[in-house]
């Protein structure tokens, strides 16, 4: 029953969707299943916010190192999810004045929205951003040309990085123009050389190319990976014996 | 007091007077919002003006109102007691610029918002303590770091809560209550739909999970969940990332054209793309050894991958350093308001 | 990030042996380096330093698909990004929000991330200022986001009001004239996409562009981009990949509406690009001169 009946249910979902993208009678069971499985995934949003504060909350609880950051965490959880909820500050929809909860949860005058524009966003945006100065470290610690492969991806990197910005076009442009004037060659003709038209070589055969392959690898490793969830072979997502 | 912290406390001492004096004579660090007041009865009765105009057009030129206009008109005069009274400052933010009109003097909807100023400065603090980390790992790090995982965790549950299950689960399965409510502008002839009551039963099972005992009921919905990925996914990626891209590799070895002839660079392109493409896939194929002819396949193969990554890992650079370059922007522009090259004087 | 990243003690090795041995460019401090990486981006910054830029094929590709619909299309601004890619997408977005305006396309906005709903606000409040003749619910509506991922594509392509009954301040979607007849985003004549990971882009040409043939574009930041390129003509009829891309599709937009270059918020992306020649330029020179110290301990036979 624990095991027997996900596996029904995953099974039966998987195929109800299967079909209804083949047979037109059956495309409003296909809309009905994603419906419910939107509404799923709006309620995983809750269980995950409760499974926050679970976690953090025994942190606390059994005073493990760092609980004191846990307590912070949880304040800020606790606030922003009371003014969103609540839809502090948050004026009623101009179409339906006399109904004070139908505004916007994220208007301008919002105190969610206020949490979003200083807080999260900052605190977001400025986190992905230390990656730049990481890369510039690894670059310097890391990347080393060892062997041919290690070569071919480096001196790629090279071309890119210089031929996505003016300096691809800066460098490459005299020597353009120089190879066409000893060459004799139609003005313009050499200018596939010039360091961003390498690039985009590069991208529209090489790149293309690579992850055209990859793409066909992981297409065929989702179509077997998905078969063997909807044929109960792979039961990985259960948990373990219970 | 060693030297270098004597010398790292004078940096701090004149850097925090330079921001203090520049903040007290609003030279820096200040937000400005634009105020308009929104009364709801002027509101509708300029909506039945519109239409009572639109009617006199019509009649002009012998035609009648339609029924869906006539009806709006009416719902908007039968409500016109509910909003009498009812007014609000709506607020927006406004630029520094924007604080003087466009004929010379001071606009007056334009005004200092304390709110949004200590947003501003609070930002700002949450950048510095993120950026922090870059010279080690630190209190005001920690800090900065546990209130985004609190707050972005607290965000996605009240978006999702807004617009699925209030939107979704609740106005379909008691539309008449969403309606009096939070959604008023639910279409009006949508009735309840109980089979929606599954969806209520699953997400209720779903949440199970956190309870002490019992959470093995959460598999339910979880296998819903999977199931319908697997389902959608299986299809969606042999389409459109098998069978599609099999038939995008199929092109012509010979490109040639009625007026430009016969095109080398595009034939040695599609060449190129057709062999990079069925040397990747036999590197990919780990049931054979690679060794002799599918080795050296597997090799050619190997150094499409590494030209790919390779150009990968220059527009990874490439995305990275355009984020740096933004909050800088915003440091620079919005915190210190230092003069933009090429656009303030 | 925390229990990889190395503790204070470390750092203190590093210097200490600096000192004891003098300056050791292969010990060197990397905060000497993140502080050489923040001078080249905040210098060319502050300087103003602008290059020109010429649009490749890929972003002409791109801007004719858009500029080559008849005026008043329908077209389903898919907006897919958070704050965390907001510096690298929203001048691609802002671009392709001001060339459909001035092509008078009606737009449909539209989000699959939670955290993208306020960059919708912002690419809205660029039609509200600068171009007023557009009315709400005529020309342009905000739809807002749904969870589910790839499930609500999945749903609007067949059947968008059993999803979005209401618009994001609540008006039923049958009283506003450009959505009252809209079944379903089949009819769409162009979706343009902004996307910064999954769902995105991807997601939009497997379940919405290549199941129904429906006409897409789409602006990815740099990680996302190469592997869109396989969809590129045929299920995809072009991509914009990082700022450079922004760059010169702002520049493509300039140029056909010249107009909008009086307005200093049409070249956000165009004003990076100094910043980003400088941090390049540094990152090459940073792996090749790492490569040339791992090259001459290798000669020498230094561990």
């Amino acid at each position: 029953m624990k095991r027997t009946v996900p596996l029904v249910i995953a099974a039966f979902t998987g195929f109800v969707l299967i079909v209804s993208y083949f047979i037109p009678y059956a495309q409003s069971w296909g809309e009905e299943a994603m419906i419910w499985f939107d509404i799923l995934a709006a309620v995983a949003f809750v269980l995950g916010g409760g499974n926050l504060l679970k976690t953090h909350l025994q942190k606390i609880s059994n005073r493990r190192a760092g609980w004191g950051f846990s307590l912070i965490t949880i304040s800020a959880f606790l606030i922003t999810l009371g003014i969103g909820l609540a839809k502090m500050g948050v004026h009623p929809a101009e179409k339906f004045p006399e109904f004070a909860w139908s505004g916007d949860y994220l208007s301008q005058s919002s105190g969610f929205g206020w949490i979003y524009d200083f807080v999260y966003l900052p605190l977001a945006a400025t986190m992905f951003s230390l990656l730049a100065f990481f890369i510039a470290s690894a670059a310097f610690r890391a990347f080393r040309a060892k062997n041919t492969e290690a070569m071919i991806l480096l001196g790629t990197a090279f071309i890119v990085l210089f031929g996505r910005t003016h300096a691809g076009i800066y460098v490459s442009q005299p020597v353009v123009d120089w190879l066409t004037a000893i060459s004799g060659a139609e003005a313009g003709s050499l200018a596939g050389l010039r360091l961003d038209r390498i690039t985009s070589t590069i991208t529209s055969v090489f790149i293309l190319a690579g992850n055209r392959a990859i793409t066909i690898g992981i297409a065929l490793g989702i179509v077997s990976l998905s078969l063997k969830v909807l044929l109960g072979v792979d039961r990985s997502y259960l948990g373990s014996e219970e | 007091m060693r030297t270098s912290s004597m010398i790292w406390l004078s940096l701090v001492v004149v850097a925090g007077g330079y921001l203090a004096v520049r903040t007290s004579n609003g030279s820096m660090g200040r937000a400005y919002v634009r105020h308009e007041t929104f009364d709801a009865r002027a509101s509708f009765e300029e909506q039945i003006q519109k239409i009572d105009d639109e009617e006199n057009t019509l009649a002009a030129k012998g035609k009648t109102l339609p029924k869906k206009q006539i009806l709006a008109r009416k719902k908007l005069t039968t409500r016109l007691g509910d909003v009498d009274g009812i007014t609000w400052t709506k607020v927006r933010s406004a630029n520094r610029s924007e604080l003087v009109g466009k004929d010379g003097n001071p606009d007056s909807a334009v005004v200092f918002s304390w709110s949004r100023t200590i947003g501003l400065w609070i930002a700002v603090l949450a950048t510095l303590a993120i950026m922090s980390f870059l010279w080690g790992d630190n209190i005001f790090y920690k800090l900065a770091e546990s209130v985004v995982v609190g707050a972005s965790a607290a965000y996605a549950m009240v978006v999702g809560f807004w617009t699925g299950i209030i939107q979704n689960l609740f106005g379909k399965l008691v539309p008449g209550l969403m309606r009096d409510s939070v959604l008023p502008g639910l279409p009006g002839g949508q009735e309840a739909e109980l089979i929606y009551i599954v969806p209520l039963v699953l997400s209720v099972l779903m949440l199970w999970r956190l309870a002490p005992v019992g959470g093995w009921i959460s598999r339910w919905p979880l296998a819903f969940f999977i199931g319908a990925t697997a389902g959608i996914r299986l299809v969606a990626y042999l389409d459109a990332d098998f069978v599609q891209q099999i038939g995008s590799t199929i092109m012509p070895l010979i490109v040639s054209d009625k007026e430009l002839g016969l095109m080398v660079g595009k034939s040695i392109g599609n060449i190129i793309i057709i062999i990079g493409v069925l040397t990747c896939l036999v590197y990919f194929f780990f049931s054979f050894e690679h060794k002799g002819l599918v080795g050296r396949t597997a090799r050619v193969g190997i150094w499409f991958l590494m030209v790919t990554f390779g150009a990968g890992f220059g527009f990874t650079v490439m995305g990275r350093i355009s984020l740096i370059s933004d909050r800088f922007s915003f440091l620079f522009y919005d915190w210190l308001w230092l003069p933009k090259p090429g656009i303030d004087a | 990030m925390n229990d990889s990243m190395p503790t204070d003690s470390d750092y203190q090795t590093s210097t200490e042996t600096s000192s004891a041995n003098g300056f050791d460019v292969r010990n060197l401090d990397r905060r000497w380096i993140f502080l050489v990486m923040g001078f080249s981006v905040a210098i060319p910054m502050l300087m103003g330093l602008v290059f020109p830029e010429e649009p490749s094929q890929e972003v002409l590709d791109v801007f004719d698909t858009v500029e080559n619909l008849e005026d008043g299309s329908k077209v389903l601004m898919a907006y897919d990004y958070d704050p965390a890619s907001k510096g690298e997408l929203e001048p691609m977005a802002a671009a392709f929000v001001r060339h459909c305006a001035e092509k008078k396309h009606k737009l449909y906005f539209i989000t699959l991330w939670p955290a993208a709903v306020p960059m919708l606000q912002k690419n809205i409040a660029i039609l509200n200022r600068e171009y007023p003749e557009y009315t709400y619910g005529e020309d342009y509506v905000n739809l807002g986001f749904r969870p589910g991922q790839e499930g609500v594509i999945k749903v609007i392509v067949t059947d968008i009001k059993k999803l979005y009954a209401n618009d994001v301040d609540g008006t039923d979607l049958n009283e506003l004239s450009m959505t009252a007849n809209l079944k379903n985003i089949q009819s769409m004549d162009l979706i343009i996409n902004v996307s910064a990971g999954t769902p995105g882009a991807k997601e939009w040409v497997q379940y919405a562009a290549t199941t129904y043939d429906i006409k897409m574009v789409a602006g990815v930041t740099g990680v996302g981009y190469t592997p869109l390129v396989p969809y590129v003509p045929k299920q995809l009829a072009g991509i914009l990949g990082a700022i450079k891309a922004a760059a010169e599709y702002e520049e493509a937009v300039l140029l056909e509406y010249p107009q909008l270059r009086k307005n200093p918020a049409t070249q956000e992306a165009l004003r990076k690009m100094g910043p980003q020649l400088v941090a390049h330029m540094l990152i090459i020179g940073l792996i090749i001169a790492g490569n040339v110290i791992y090259f001459t301990d290798r000669k020498r036979g230094v561990s």
